[in-house]
């Protein structure tokens, strides 16, 4: 086991700006091994940006910066020997829309391991199985491997897109609201799916959906905004964490009244 | 309460909105009629354009030869004669001029000297008669020489000599098509006239282009030019030109648009690549002249395809970083996204799927952009491509012209031929200019198939 025990993943005060902006203060939560925590709240609250900072993908936006600790398996993940790229591989991302590379249902997932330098087609092929039957794609395109990811409908194209991620074995998935562009049986699959992977990996989900994060989510953190008057007609926002509990407790005894309110729907 | 008649006083109704929406349309139809008469305006143009170039590069010529064909060779066709047989014509045609085809076909040392020297030097790794390399030329009688012109040329060479020394088809009086199809009576007057001064005339319909135009070299008798040498120079400078931009305007996009910080110098950057792209061809053409024809001379070695082709890439590098960026900006960033979150790098996000994406309207560009460069003119005159010249080049290192060089000279001639060969390798140019823009179309195509799947 690693050193913290349960916990795959600790954020500890951890801030994000873009530019001169907070985007998000004084996140702490604890990401605990092979199970589906849930991120919820109203739009602008920070959730997606808190999930893109645990694999550094905030990186790539240029003044993005993090303060605080992004601890994973014990090392903290912006330490200045710790290369993003490897932070990736391990802390795995499906995103909002889908998004296949237009090559082949075959390059598709097998772009991940060929970056990593492998070359044998028998290594591949067994790679590309493996994932496309843990996405549980395989049986719909083993014979059409050739055929453009592009061509799949949606909630295939992103299963194809968790058996991308699944095909560089890394021990955390993230997703960032995985089923919002799918269509209600899509979205089916893809939750069954995700009980499924949850065996096997650390998945982490921002979820715009209340019922899918009951229906899907060991743990949920709900999180809110702040706001702050400036000047005059000027306003700050930013996101905190506002409550984070087991789901079933969060959902039927929700600590705060704005988390009651949000759960309830009277805002979002 | 009070909004039902606040919004029956607000908006039109009834006859009113009738009248406002007649009043609508009216307007769209106008800026609806406009459009349409820009798009003809542009047709004409274009038809008054081809138009133009057809009517001079075809239609009847008063022509007349030296010696009928019929004259040499039953049915009037040398095509068919060898090299014996072609000898013995310019033997007897032309018997005082074979010294001077030795000399332009076959010499290896300074004209001054030539006929001076012996053959063993005069024409030193030839093949000829082993029995006279110790005379000279002028010391051979007629049949030496015919046979040392026999051993040495080729039968294309010969035929060609026989064309043009004994033949020699001369145009008198070149007509428009336009001409040749609404004024048959006056060229039939102006044959009879040319009848009297020269017997042999006659009227032939010719199209100036044609596939002799096309083989032969640059010459100095318009029935004999062809574009030959032009059209291999343009190809020369433009494989050296897109050589040359296309890596480097393709690099500096990636850098401009992925690596970049957006700085405020790299913003300067950029708004000075996009100002070069407006920047008079001729300025390019005199830093060709200073840097690469100059400078940088023991490298270029002065006026040569190397420095036009180098010219001709600095002049369209800004038109391939410019639409060479916009493709790459095109790529959706959750390509790039999806490929960094499986731990790809950035160089290899950038290889494996933002440049295959972005290649359609990168080669795209960069054809277009090429395309401008081989209609280029003002440059190459400035950096000094030859007016005249009848060598093909060879190397990067040649003397060269170009396509639109070769038009500019010919359509600065006084005499009526030249503007109609003029005409024919405009059309040439065209043809070359439709060909790639239609490569640009079909690798767009290609590519943008393959990426679908």
């Amino acid at each position: 086991m690693t050193q913290n025990g349960a916990y795959a993943i600790q954020l500890k005060n951890v801030d994000v700006f873009y530019g001169p902006k907070l985007a998000v203060s004084d996140v702490s939560l604890n990401i605990q091994t092979r199970r589906i925590t849930a991120f919820i709240g109203p739009s602008g609250c920070g959730k997606s940006t808190v999930l893109r900072s645990i694999n550094r993908m905030n990186d790539l936006i240029p003044g993005a910066r993090v303060q605080g600790d992004v601890t994973f398996q014990g090392q903290n993940l912006y330490a200045p020997e710790v290369d993003p790229v490897e932070v990736r591989r391990r802390i795995g991302m499906v995103f909002q829309k889908p998004n296949p590379f237009p090559k082949s249902i075959y390059d598709n997932v097998a772009y991940g391991p060929r970056l990593l330098g492998v070359r044998s087609k028998a290594v591949l092929d067994e790679i590309v199985e493996k994932s496309l039957k843990g996405a549980y794609l395989w049986d719909e395109v083993r014979s059409d491997l050739k055929k453009s990811g592009l061509a799949l409908s949606g909630g295939q194209q992103q299963r194809l897109c968790i058996a991308r991620t699944i095909a560089v074995e890394p021990e955390v998935i993230l997703m960032d609201e995985p089923c919002s562009a799918l269509d209600p049986i899509a979205t089916q699959a893809v939750e069954d799916l995700m009980k499924i992977l949850v065996k096997q990996y650390t998945i982490v989900i921002v979820t715009h959906n209340m019922q899918q994060a009951q229906r899907v989510s060991d743990f949920t953190a709900f999180f809110s905004i702040r706001k702050q008057e400036e000047t005059p007609g000027k306003e700050n926002r930013w996101g905190v964490l506002g409550e984070f509990a087991e789901t079933t407790e969060l959902f039927s005894s929700p600590n705060s009244e704005e988390t009651e309110r949000y759960i309830r729907g009277e805002f979002g | 309460m009070s909004a039902s008649v606040s919004q029956a006083n607000l908006l039109p109704t009834g006859a009113e909105f009738q009248k406002g929406l007649a009043r609508r349309n009216f307007r769209g139809s106008v800026w609806g009629r406009f459009y349409s008469l820009s798009l003809l305006v542009a047709i004409l143009a274009l038809i008054a354009l081809v138009l133009n170039i057809v009517n001079s590069a075809f239609g009847y010529a008063i022509t007349a030869y030296e010696v009928e064909p019929t004259a040499l060779v039953a049915g009037g066709d040398v095509g068919g004669l060898d090299a014996e047989q072609l000898v013995v014509i310019l033997q007897d045609y032309q018997e005082r001029r074979l010294p001077v085809y030795i000399r332009d076909n076959l010499s290896v040392v300074d004209p001054s000297i030539f006929t001076q020297v012996p053959l063993s030097e005069s024409l030193a790794g030839r093949t000829f008669p082993a029995e006279l390399a110790a005379m000279t030329v002028t010391e051979l009688t007629r049949d030496q020489q015919a046979a040392v012109l026999a051993a040495s040329l080729s039968v294309d060479t010969l035929r060609s000599l026989v064309e043009v020394e004994v033949i020699g088809e001369q145009v008198i009086h070149p007509y428009a098509l336009s001409e040749s199809l609404f004024e048959r009576s006056r060229i039939d007057a102006e044959l009879l006239e040319a009848l009297e001064d020269e017997p042999n005339a006659r009227l032939e319909f010719r199209s100036w282009l044609n596939f002799e135009f096309l083989t032969a070299a640059g010459s100095s008798d318009p029935a004999a030019a062809g574009v030959r040498t032009a059209l291999l120079g343009t190809l020369w400078v433009i494989f050296i030109t897109v050589l040359f931009a296309f890596p480097v305007g393709v690099g500096a996009a990636i850098y401009l648009e992925e690596y970049a910080v957006p700085n405020r110098l790299n913003k300067l950057i950029e708004t000075n690549i996009r100002n070069l792209a407006g920047v008079p061809s001729i300025i390019y053409g005199l830093l060709g002249l200073a840097v690469l024809v100059r400078s940088l001379e023991f490298i270029t070695q002065g006026r040569t395809i190397l420095s036009a082709g180098l010219t001709l890439g600095l002049l369209i590098l800004p038109v391939i970083i410019i639409n060479s960026q916009e493709a790459i900006r095109a790529v959706p960033s959750s390509i790039r996204e999806a490929s960094f979150g499986v731990g790809a790098t950035k160089w290899q996000t950038i290889w494996n799927q933002v440049l295959p994406a972005a290649m359609p309207g990168i080669l795209t560009g960069t054809i277009l952009a090429m395309s401008r460069a081989v209609g280029e003119t003002a440059p190459l005159i400035v950096i000094g491509a030859s007016t005249f010249i009848v060598t093909d080049p060879t190397s990067p290192f040649a003397k060269f012209t170009a396509l639109p060089i070769q038009i500019y000279q010919w359509t600065a001639r006084p005499q009526s031929e030249f503007r109609a060969i003029a005409a024919a390798a405009i059309i040439v140019l065209l043809v070359l200019l439709l060909l790639f823009n239609a490569t640009a179309i079909i690798l767009r195509q290609r590519y943008r198939k393959s990426l679908q799947g």
